[in-house]
């Protein structure tokens, strides 16, 4: 057994789900391989997306591939950087927008 | 600046060594299958030549840069370069060549003593496309340089130069530090006498190559976006980018195993392999000519020192029909050149 949940080997193995549902995994990759073709967005803005959503999903793989594809595509660090920050205030803005849900039952149990 | 492998005294110095390690490790335990196996897959082993179109001449290992990935392990310290002698010896093939291309190389070839005699015989002889690889900041490195530029149009020399990245600290990381800045500056001047313009049968492009343990995105969209910003930056321009992808051997791959990124890289090279990509690689259509007169299938065997599987062997032997019968000696470092849409020094190949 791993001595970890995650192991950076895996993700090669990411292909390997199609061994067990052949139908969903291949449609799953089909779609996955659409939705990062260029389109109205250009692949690199795609790029610049999943990265800020692997990190705002935490999901190691995700940070991985995407920071990869993003040294390939020649996407600079600082550009990076400024990716997570979108995620990153996007995730504190939503837990600060709650704030408000939290003063709403406030005033309505306050006397 | 760091000194090359030689200089060092490194391990990986030594070409054996080198292919040792290419041929151990993952690939003997069947973690990943050798190139042989993969190429027979497709009923491509063993790989044959093409029509010859390309000459490729290695000047000499002299470099006034030493860049981190640098396949042939370039140097100052460097002191193998090709003789007036051995360049005779060239310049009676280039007469007789089928092949429409003379590609010079290095080091920086421009260092070798004999290098413009070389360039105005060479010019004579006709070939459509005469290219000189020049590392752009040896036009900068000197006085007795500064005419580049100018030595280069009069003979109306293709020039094709590296540029890792359109930003300066991708590009000195890789290349040394100062190396952006005279780059551009260097660019500047070869626009300036006509070199890259839209509209110029002087020909100018740039070759990208990773700045680390990862594959050339795609070749057009990374020109669209060196160009982009060449212009907006420093109003350059230049004609077509080459994406090439780093080959894991010499100061790339002691980079690959210093980094602890070797395996990963492997098996990054493997996935991408692309089956379509093996019949245009660059060793069909190419020789490669070493500073002393040896022939072998690319630059990179060059670097091997694995010669060609010929009775020809050597400039002075030198037979185009003996040589078309051979075949190409192939590793683990041709993954290399079959990832993705491929790769060679003119670019993508599939």
């Amino acid at each position: 057994m791993a001595k970890t949940y995650y192991d950076p080997a895996d993700l090669r193995k990411f292909g390997k789900i199609t061994e067990w549902n052949e139908e969903l995994g291949n449609k799953f990759f089909d779609y996955y391989g659409k939705v990062f073709e260029e389109g109205a967005l250009s692949a690199r803005e795609k790029s610049l997306i999943a990265l800020a959503v692997a990190h705002t999903e935490q999901c190691p793989y995700c940070i991985d591939a995407y920071t990869q594809d993003g040294l390939q595509r020649g996407i600079t660090k600082e550009e990076m950087m400024e990716a997570l920050h979108v995620g990153a205030a996007i995730k504190s803005g939503a837990t600060l927008v709650h704030g408000v849900q939290m003063m709403n039952k406030v005033n309505k149990l306050e006397m | 600046m760091i000194k090359s492998l030689q200089k060092r005294e490194s391990d990986l110095a030594n070409a054996n060594r080198q292919l040792e390690l290419l041929s151990n490790g993952i690939f003997a335990n069947g973690e990943l299958p050798t190139f042989k196996d993969k190429i027979a897959e497709t009923n491509q082993f063993p790989l044959t030549p093409n029509k010859l179109e390309i000459l490729q001449i290695n000047l000499g290992y002299m470099c006034n840069q030493v860049c981190e990935h640098c396949h042939v392990d370039a140097g100052p310290d460097r002191k193998e370069i090709m003789t007036r002698e051995t360049m005779m010896q060239c310049l009676e093939v280039i007469k007789k060549t089928e092949a429409h291309t003379l590609d010079l190389t290095g080091g920086a070839p421009e260092m070798n003593p004999e290098f413009r005699w070389f360039v105005e015989e060479a010019s004579k002889a006709g070939i459509k496309d005469f290219i000189v690889r020049s590392n752009l900041t040896i036009i900068r490195a000197n006085k007795k340089y500064y005419d580049l530029p100018e030595f280069f149009k009069k003979h109306n020399v293709h020039v094709v130069s590296s540029m890792p990245h359109w930003t300066r600290g991708k590009t000195d990381k890789q290349r040394g530090e100062g190396v952006f800045d005279k780059s551009i500056k260097a660019l500047q001047e070869l626009n300036a006498v006509g070199y890259g313009m839209p509209d110029s049968d002087l020909r100018l492009d740039l070759v990208y190559n990773p700045s680390g343990a990862f594959l050339p995105g795609d070749q057009a969209s990374m020109e669209k976006e060196f160009k982009k910003a060449l212009k907006e930056d420093f109003n350059i321009q230049f004609h077509s980018l080459f994406a090439i992808t780093n080959l894991p051997i010499s100061r790339f791959l002691d980079y690959l195993i210093a980094s602890d990124n070797y395996e990963d890289y492997m098996h990054s090279l493997v996935e991408a392999y692309n089956p379509a990509a093996v019949s245009s690689v660059m060793c069909t259509n190419t020789i490669s000519i070493s500073w002393d007169g040896w022939l072998y299938d690319c630059d990179f065997n060059q670097m091997l020192e694995l010669k060609v599987a010929s009775k020809v062997k050597h400039i002075s032997d030198y037979n185009e029909e003996l040589l078309q019968d051979r075949k190409i000696i192939i590793s683990q470092h041709c993954y290399g050149c079959t990832a993705g849409a491929g790769s060679s020094c003119q670019g993508t190949v599939a």
